[in-house]
C-alpha cells in the first residue's frame, strides 16, 4: 500500500519561513535492473510531485531513476495566511497518490 | 594465411572489439551530462557560485545518499531561484531531479535522496529569475554501487 508521510508544522506565524518534508513509500524501481534469468526489470518510477497551498503551487519535482527508493523531499515556503497544502505524487503504471496537510497562521 | 590477410583480419577484429565496446549498455558519460546541462540551459554560460551542494564526500551506500542543494538568493518576487537541476556523470541516466521553486519559498534550498551508480562527479545548476545560471559540483567516492545491480 502507498502511504505518504508530510511533516508540516501546525501552526506558524505570519510571515514565517516553514519547512515542508514529504515522504511516499515507493520502489523506484530503475529499469537498468536484471533477474537472475538475465530479464530486465521494467522500470516503475514516481515521475513527478507537487505542492500546492490553496491552489497555487509552490512546488513542483521532475524524478528520475536516481531519485532513492521512497523519495523524500525537503522544501521551504513563506506562509502569509492559513490554509492547506495538497500534496500529488504521479508516476509509472498509473501510479497517483495524493495527501493533504492544514496550517493555521496566526 | 598470408600475413597481409592476416593483418586485416586483425584490424577488422580489432574494430569489431571496438564496436562491441561502444555499444555496451547506455551509461551517462561526462558528454552525455553536457548534452543534458546543455537541455536545460539552452547553451547559455553556466557561472560558478551561489549554489551550494551538500552530498557527503565519501558514501558507503550508493542507494541512498542525502542531497541537499541551497541557493544563496533573496527569494523576492524581482530576484528568486526559478529552478534547481542536478545531474551525474556515471549513473545509466545524467539527470537525478529537476526542482521548481516558486518566489514565495523565502528560502531556495532542497533536500532529497538519490541513487549513484558509480564514484563519480554530481553536478547542481540553478536558474535564477534574471535568466543566469549557477552551478556548482561534488566529487563523491561510493563503495557500495546503486541502480544496476541484479535483483535476487
Amino acid at each position: 500500500m502507498p502511504s505518504a508521510l508530510i511533516n508540516v508544522p501546525a501552526k506558524a506565524k505570519r510571515g514565517d519561513i516553514i519547512e515542508i518534508k514529504t515522504l511516499m513509500s515507493h520502489i523506484m524501481e530503475t529499469g537498468y535492473r536484471h533477474t537472475a534469468s538475465g530479464d530486465s526489470v521494467p522500470r516503475d518510477i514516481i515521475t513527478s510531485f507537487v505542492c500546492r497551498f490553496n491552489g497555487n503551487e509552490i512546488f513542483r519535482a521532475d524524478l528520475f531513476p536516481a531519485i532513492a527508493a521512497n523519495p523524500f523531499f525537503s522544501f521551504f515556503t513563506t506562509v502569509t495566511e492559513s490554509g492547506k497544502f495538497e500534496f500529488e505524487w504521479v508516476g509509472d503504471k498509473g501510479f497517483s497518490e495524493s495527501a493533504s496537510a492544514s496550517i493555521t497562521v496566526e | 594465411m598470408d600475413e597481409s590477410t592476416r593483418r586485416e583480419f586483425l584490424a577488422l577484429a580489432g574494430g569489431a572489439a571496438m564496436l562491441a565496446v561502444t555499444l555496451r549498455p547506455a551509461e551517462a558519460t561526462p558528454a552525455t551530462m553536457a548534452a543534458a546541462i546543455r537541455n536545460v540551459t539552452g547553451g547559455e554560460p553556466v557561472k560558478t557560485g551561489k549554489v551550494k551542494l551538500d552530498v557527503p564526500p565519501l558514501v558507503e551506500n550508493g542507494n541512498t545518499v542525502p542531497m541537499t542543494v541551497s541557493v544563496a538568493s533573496p527569494m523576492a518576487p524581482e530576484d528568486h531561484v526559478r529552478s534547481i537541476h542536478v545531474f551525474n556523470e556515471k549513473n545509466p541516466q545524467p539527470n537525478i531531479g529537476n526542482f521548481y521553486l516558486s518566489p514565495h519559498a523565502g528560502r531556495a534550498q532542497v533536500s532529497t535522496r538519490i541513487r549513484l551508480a558509480d564514484s563519480q562527479k554530481v553536478v547542481a545548476i540553478a536558474k535564477l529569475s534574471d535568466g543566469t545560471f549557477w552551478s556548482a559540483s561534488v566529487d563523491v567516492i561510493v563503495t557500495l554501487a546503486a541502480c544496476t545491480e541484479d535483483v535476487i
